[in-house]
């Protein structure tokens, strides 16, 4: 089990995301950056699959209740165990009654914490994703509070032969991780890859010059749902109203007021307003870590690049993960 | 049957089937969605219903491999299109009829007598009106089995209240302008409420979390506020 000591801002249980049920209304929700959470799960022999804690620009306070392998990835929060800061992107055994804080999130604002097993909280509807607004997945569906305590699965039974390492010490870092490449590191003016979308050509053509040519910032009006980007206001050539359809992760509406919202993990599944662009995929994680002030600007590629950029990212995933197994494998005889 | 595809992001083709809400556009948006319920693409992640369009999300990994030329996008619109081309629109009429009761007015619907006022009707008018419609659900969105309605009369349309409730009670029946709908699940909302039901439109634990799915026909049905009470108990 881990015990909650202090829950932070907003800390809650996620995972790939609640697929399938979109046509019911029901929102995907998940990982808002994706990549860390899956790395972390990898990190720790888990499947991708697996729910992992999502901490939020101010983490919690746990403590681990048995001895447990675990990885923080993500933003960077300056993370320690028992008052001895620990390495972020890389394999940690920790002992019973070791005590996890983090601090601020210092570069980019939300951490993932992997526990080898998982976090075994039940499945809704598919997934160990917490949505708030109905009150499912996750923790009793809300974000984690003091004296919560979440149960452990059972980790791959060739990694207990290093968590029984372990004896004394209060924790040890294994001593491999991921190469920065795999690290989301947001930039002061952080570009943004986007594709234009369908409703594009109905925004003025001052709208389009200014969405490209002008930096945005981050509005304190943000969160999982989605971002509002504070910045030049994008008018439509004339005014229209349209029929909802669907929306995905990473698209960016304009609602009458000209001022752009990007829709993130917890978006409603279906929108009206016109839509200028879509993110790309592979750049949502960076976009996801951006903190309220943060400024970007938006960089157009086309969907085949979007597609290739994607596609090699995901195999360079599957790498890794070959890699982690040899690594975990090459103690085993 | 008229479809044009466009994308949306790397991850998501727009089947777009009409441009205005009518009965023929929304039955070709049910038959294409019952086309794609069953095929077994690999590629396929789910499928949006709304109004005019059906969007279909895919995994650009799983496409299959054709030549370096063509992008996982072109792979999944021909398959699209060859399954579209075979789609024949319009003639499936079959649907559901859900029934829906309802208690009408008094604590339940507290703006039943606004609604009455605004239309210069008696409130037994107005739940004689909305009770005596049937309507069809167009698209579910906004909140889990929230359905997006047609075929309310507009001899009982009605404007959004000018500030929204911060809590609407799930198992509420409201108006907004020219459309009429059920809250699944308590949320903010600036509709008009004329009345609620005893049913629960979303449970996450069942096989069907949610009681309405597009293409769905509703009918409401007036209740006593005994009928609501002893409903609620035997739940």
């Amino acid at each position: 089990m881990i015990l909650i000591h202090k829950p932070g801002m907003l800390t809650t249980i996620q995972d790939k995301g609640r697929y399938g049920f979109q046509k019911q209304g029901i929102i995907v929700s998940g990982a808002m950056d994706q990549t860390a959470h899956r790395i972390a799960n990898l990190l720790v022999g888990n499947s991708e699959d697996c729910a992992t804690i999502e901490a939020t620009i101010a983490g919690p306070k746990l403590e681990f209740e048995q001895d447990a392998l675990i990885s923080l990835c993500g933003g960077e929060f300056n993370p320690s165990i028992d008052g001895h800061r620990v390495k972020q992107w890389c394999p940690v055994i920790v002992r019973k009654g070791s005590v996890l804080t983090f601090g601020q999130a210092k570069n980019g604002c939300r951490c993932y914490l992997a526990v080898a097993g998982g976090i075994q909280v039940d499945v809704v509807m598919g997934s160990r994703s917490t949505y708030l607004r109905a009150g499912i997945g996750g923790k009793d569906g809300r974000g984690l509070r003091a004296g919560d305590r979440l149960p452990i699965g059972t980790p791959a039974s060739y990694l207990q032969l290093y968590i029984d390492e372990i004896k004394n010490k209060s924790f040890i870092s294994l001593p491999w991780s991921v190469t920065h490449a795999f690290r989301t590191k947001v930039q002061n003016n952080q570009p943004v890859r986007v594709m234009i979308s369908h409703e594009y050509h109905l925004f003025s053509k001052k709208s389009q010059q200014a969405f490209f040519n002008e930096p945005f910032t981050i509005s304190s009006q943000s969160d999982r749902m989605g971002y509002r980007l504070n910045g030049p206001t994008l008018p439509l050539a004339e005014e229209q109203s349209m029929l909802s359809e669907a929306v995905v992760f990473g698209t960016i509406q304009v609602p009458s007021n000209g001022e752009p919202i990007v829709l993130l993990a917890d978006r409603q599944t279906t929108g009206g307003y016109p839509r200028i662009a879509q993110i790309a995929s592979v750049d949502l994680p960076i976009f996801a870590q951006l903190k309220p002030g943060a400024t970007i600007t938006f960089h157009e590629i086309t969907l085949e690049e979007a597609q290739r950029l994607y596609m090699d990212r995901e195999r360079a995933i599957k790498h890794l993960t070959r890699a982690i197994t040899l690594q975990y494998q090459s103690r085993i005889r | 049957m008229y479809f044009h595809l466009s994308p949306l992001g790397d991850h998501a083709i727009v089947i777009e089937l009409g441009d205005d809400i009518n009965e023929t556009v929304h039955r070709n948006v049910q038959c294409v969605s019952h086309a794609i319920e069953q095929q077994s693409f690999e590629w396929l992640i789910e499928h949006i219903p709304a109004f005019t369009k059906v969007t279909v999300l895919y995994d650009p990994m799983k496409t299959p491999y054709v030549n370096a030329h063509e992008s996982p996008y072109e792979i999944v619109s021909k398959q699209l299109i060859r399954l579209l081309r075979t789609v024949k629109g319009s003639k499936v009429t079959r649907s559901r009829t859900v029934e829906i009761p309802v208690c009408y007015g008094g604590e339940y619907g507290p703006d039943l007598a606004y609604v009455a006022k605004v239309n210069h009707l008696t409130e037994e008018e107005v739940v004689h009106i909305h009770s005596q419609g049937t309507y069809t659900v167009y698209m579910i969105g906004f909140a889990p089995g929230f359905p997006y309605v047609g075929g309310m009369s507009e001899r009982i349309a009605t404007p959004r209240k000018q500030s929204p409730r911060l809590e609407i009670p799930a198992g509420s029946v409201g108006i907004a302008g020219k459309q009429t709908g059920v809250y699944p699940i308590a949320t903010p909302g600036g509709w008009q409420l004329i009345g609620q039901t005893p049913l629960s439109l979303f449970d996450p634990n069942s096989t069907s979390p949610t009681l309405l799915q597009a293409g769905d026909t509703i009918v409401f049905k007036p209740i006593t506020r005994q009928a609501y009470e002893s409903y609620k108990e035997e739940k």
